[in-house]
């Protein structure tokens, strides 16, 4: 088997004394869509920034290609791996086509400040998620879901292989949170590009993932497919949860159907 | 969204980004008309007022004349730096805000004015130095010294932050600022030279004073274009910043060197010329939005603008006692304020 | 945690219940005042003990209870108390300024002096003292009430200048500072010119006022300083409950019931008269009012500037100061002290405390 383009070795990761991740191995497979689920406050987001280099591993690496990230150019790896913090803030007055071209960075140089390839790929990323005809707006005045579409399209813009989202859907009704993960998906299929995404919402992360990864406290306590990983047992260990866990009568993935404490009284 | 990842060949977004750049373009042009003009304003308009075709033949051809006299010896190198210090501070203040993300940022706020002044003043009382261009040389190295000082307070121990480069620089200042009170309480000529020199004045310097501050605005200009990219990313937030392939650290770093370039020359030779680095880049970015790229220059001429304009009212107006300054107070700031209140300037 | 009614203290906040009223205590917020409050304590009893002939602490402290002798109880209350007095009031009135411009602000670099309020007071008073100086020989009775009147008037000019330019369909804080640096960049300017319009001697005594000034004030400032602020703290005292929500943002604020314009305008007129009546008495004391709120956050870890902290602290910072001048250069103004003992401090603090920054 061949080495994973993206993994982490024995990480430790914190903020300042606080270590959140300590010691974890983890493996991205490639051209598939991961999908890390787990509590709040279980460090899901800490190992994606770890993942993409906007956290310094306190301990162990993060490799990409074999190689530690942290010492990589930083600009090669930002053509390699796109990352979408969570709730990132556009400065007033920003419009979405200036944001979306922002994305184009990595690919410019103090000589060849803007090509027919970057004006292709802001096109392209604007018109993928929807966002053509709002290219003029200004981001601070958007929806909240147009604004999280627009942030996506930047990230796009940097047409990289491997994607990292930190909760993507968060601020979306339920239909533009379908679209989002029906795009990730495409770009998976059909660009074969690598996805890691941080989900809170259980169901559509076992209907979207090829590998789920369970976190609590720090560790990874399961990964593997969502039937195997999303059982009633997990969801009671790891989230305390009194659920039911059924399949999805639309895609056959699990489908979590959590036990309101009224009903189990009444019971 | 579309059903396919297919691109739609002739997307809107495309269109809407040429007609910002056409817009932009336009706000740099006028800009350079109006600096076009404000030179000739300042090299015509005084109280001995020359006309234009002289001033050309003065330029040109000169015959020694008592206009060629006046139009060379005593305005060009008022507005040659007043030119160089409005570039520079519009410059330096755009770059600051940027870093800082702060309003209220003044892009002496890396201790550079008060570094200077300190300069000035232990020139004058310690050294005995009397002269504008030997004591100009101790401004520049007291703003040099101030800043590094501000930038190592500000990084150690965990990075640049806006916070940290903020107060690091506002306690500094306030540092300095004692040490400069206590120097000049005690001594009539410190005080003497340094009243003059806060003011803030582009006149009676010579030519030589130009010419030897150029070098290092002409590095601090084109490291402060050099930063402008690296600013538009972090104004996304240090995140989306480091995900674009920007080294945060570095990025800071540039823009502070250039600030203390442009803003360390332009205070040293004209005093801290005080508001317009704080006040310009309020104005400019209601002409460009937030891209630093556009930002920067257009910033940078419209300081240029505004330190001419204002300089050549004081002449016309007073004759020749009005520094630069009280002039920006009493026309620049209530325009600023009238501009604060109909427009709503957007937020850093 | 299933019943509704079983509702535990919150954890981390001490109670103190008295009959119906209830206070949340957090131990560091009571503690670092408190360690502060014997702090000045000692400062301003060695501070009044200085002089001519020294006087012991422990006699002066005796003295103020009410215990001392007839020659001390003289010199202390009539020539040296004053001062010390002053330097008290107008340090915790800075102080207290300071916290409320920042708070309402959102931004650490708030503070009266870079809004524009003391500058106004600045153009009243140097021009009575550059203006009067020269030309008219200000002294005697016009000189003591001169300066303080107009930088009074000045300072509260630009105060209700400030508020009737920042509102507009309500009082945005963005606004607010940007209409504060254009007031600055006015008054400071005219300042600077001022001084160049004088003589020398001028330009030093205006310099000595600007830097922030002590010596000579005497208990005819202290009444008017003293009832000015026992009529604006307790109002401030009154509104601060309306701070931790302004901090957060206005949505937020009004979701928490705050009505938000109102409450800003409130506590901006507050800060600006605070602040206007402290630069009456005593200049615009360098720095107090900027970085005692912030020292002040960072000693008692909460998350924007304390009230009660900023104002023990200002008047610590400034009798300290005052102190240090007078044992270091005597006749020097006890402003180019403040930040050249508050400016290092402020830097290890936060030196020390980086990790907040970064958060």
């Amino acid at each position: 088997m061949t080495r994973p383009r993206l993994q982490a070795e024995h990480v430790r990761l914190g903020y300042d004394e606080r270590i959140v991740v300590d010691g974890l191995d983890f493996d991205v497979a490639d051209q598939s869509v991961t999908v890390i689920i787990g509590p709040n406050g279980c460090g899901k987001s800490t190992l994606l920034r770890g993942m993409g280099r906007l956290l310094r591993p306190r301990g162990g690496s993060v490799l990409l290609d074999g190689k530690r990230i942290d010492k990589l150019p930083t600009k090669d790896v930002a053509r390699t791996v796109g990352v979408l913090p969570q709730t990132p803030s556009a400065p007033a007055g920003l419009t979405v086509g200036d944001l979306v071209a922002r994305g184009r960075q990595p690919h410019q140089h103090w000589y060849r400040q803007w090509s027919a390839g970057d004006e292709d790929a802001v096109a392209y990323a604007l018109s993928v998620t929807g966002m053509s005809s709002l290219a003029d707006r200004a981001v601070d005045e958007l929806s909240g879901g147009q604004r999280q579409r627009a942030w996506i399209s930047m990230t796009l813009a940097q047409q990289t292989s491997l994607l990292l989202l930190d909760e993507p859907i968060t601020y979306l009704d339920l239909a533009h949170q379908v679209d989002v993960l029906d795009l990730v998906y495409r770009l998976h299929t059909e660009r074969g590009t690598t996805v890691v995404m941080v989900l809170h919402d259980l169901n559509l992360a076992a209907r979207y993932a090829d590998t789920l990864v369970a976190m609590h406290d720090g560790r990874i306590v399961s990964q593997g497919k969502p039937d195997e990983v999303l059982t009633e047992e997990l969801l009671s260990d790891v989230f305390g949860l009194d659920a039911k866990v059924v399949a999805d009568p639309v895609a056959g993935t699990p489908l979590v159907l959590p036990i309101s404490a009224h009903l189990r009284d009444e019971a | 969204m579309n059903a396919t990842l297919a691109a739609d060949p002739a997307p809107a977004g495309r269109s809407a980004l040429h007609r910002r750049r056409s817009r932009r373009l336009l706000s740099l042009a006028a800009l350079v008309g109006a600096l076009i003009v404000a030179v000739a304003a300042s090299l015509a308009y005084g109280a001995h007022p020359v006309p234009l075709d002289a001033v050309w033949q003065a330029l040109v051809a000169p015959t020694g004349g008592e206009d060629d006299i006046i139009v060379r010896s005593l305005r060009i190198p008022r507005t040659v730096l007043g030119v160089l210090a409005g570039l520079a501070l519009g410059a330096g203040g755009a770059l600051m805000q940027g870093h800082t993300r702060n309003p209220l940022a003044d892009p002496g706020l890396l201790g550079v004015n008060q570094g200077a002044a300190l300069g000035v003043v232990t020139a004058v009382v310690v050294f005995g130095v009397t002269t504008l261009g030997s004591y100009i040389w101790f401004g520049f190295a007291g703003a040099l010294i101030a800043a590094v000082l501000v930038f190592v307070l500000g990084t150690v121990r965990g990075g640049a932050t806006p916070v940290t480069l903020a107060l690091a620089g506002a306690a500094v200042s306030a540092l300095l600022y004692g040490l400069i009170s206590a120097i000049v309480l005690g001594s009539r000529q410190g005080m003497d030279t340094y009243r003059f020199w806060h003011v803030g004045s582009i006149a009676g310097r010579e030519l030589a004073v130009a010419g030897q501050l150029a070098p290092f605005l002409v590095v601090g200009f084109v490291l402060a274009l050099a930063n402008t990219p690296g600013l538009n990313s972090l104004a996304l937030g240090e995140d989306v910043s480091t995900a674009l392939g920007r080294h945060v650290g570095r990025t800071r770093l540039l823009g502070v060197v250039a600030i203390t370039l442009l803003v360390g020359a332009a205070v040293s030779a004209c005093g801290p010329i005080a508001f317009v680095g704080l006040l310009v880049p309020h104005i400019a970015r209601v002409l460009t939005g937030p891209d630093y790229r556009w930002l920067v220059p257009c910033a940078a001429l419209l300081g240029a603008v505004l330190v001419l304009l204002a300089d050549v009212l004081g002449r016309v107006v007073a004759g020749d006692t009005l520094e630069v300054g009280i002039l920006l107070a009493a026309v620049g700031a209530p325009g600023f304020i009238y501009l604060v209140r109909r427009r709503g300037l957007s937020r850093i | 945690m299933s019943a509704v009614r079983n509702i535990e203290a919150v954890p981390g906040r001490k109670q103190v219940r008295l009959g119906r009223l209830a206070w949340s205590l957090r131990p560091r917020s009571a503690l670092v005042p408190a360690v502060c409050l014997v702090l000045l304590v000692l400062v301003a009893a060695l501070n009044i003990g200085r002089g001519s002939s020294d006087i012991a602490v422990l006699d002066v402290l005796r003295t103020l209870a009410g215990g001392g002798d007839h020659a001390e109880t003289g010199i202390i209350f009539d020539l040296r108390l004053p001062r010390t007095l002053a330097g008290v009031l107008v340090g915790a009135a800075f102080g207290l300024a300071g916290a409320l411009f920042q708070t309402v602000a959102r931004n650490p670099l708030a503070s009266p002096d870079i809004l524009g309020i003391t500058w106004g007071a600045g153009v009243g008073a140097v021009s009575v003292i550059v203006l009067g100086g020269s030309a008219g020989q200000v002294s005697g009775a016009v000189a003591e009430l001169g300066v303080p009147l107009a930088g009074l008037a000045g300072g509260l000019v630009a105060g209700l200048l400030l508020y009737v330019l920042a509102w507009r369909r309500g009082l945005d804080s963005y606004r607010m500072v940007l209409v504060g640096i254009g007031l600055a960049a006015i008054g400071h300017n005219v300042v600077y010119w001022l001084l160049t319009v004088g003589d020398v001697d001028d330009a030093t005594r205006a310099t000595t006022w600007i830097v922030g000034n002590l010596a000579g004030v005497g208990w005819e400032a202290i009444g008017p300083l003293a009832l000015a602020l026992a009529l604006l703290v307790p109002v401030t005292a009154a509104s601060v409950h309306t701070l931790g929500g302004l901090q957060f943002g206005d949505d937020t604020a009004r979701g928490l019931g705050i009505r938000v314009d109102r409450a800003r305008a409130v506590v901006l007129l507050l800060a600006a008269a605070l602040a206007a009546v402290a630069t009456a008495v005593a200049g615009p004391i360098t720095f107090v009012a900027l970085a005692t709120p912030q020292i002040a956050l960072r000693l008692v870890r909460s998350p924007q500037p304390p009230i009660v902290g900023s104002m023990i602290l200002g008047a610590l910072l400034t009798v300290g100061a005052d102190l240090a001048v007078r044992t270091v250069a005597p006749g020097l103004p006890v402003g180019v002290l403040t930040a050249i003992l508050g400016a290092p401090y402020l830097i290890f603090l936060f030196l020390r405390t980086r990790k907040e920054a970064r958060a």
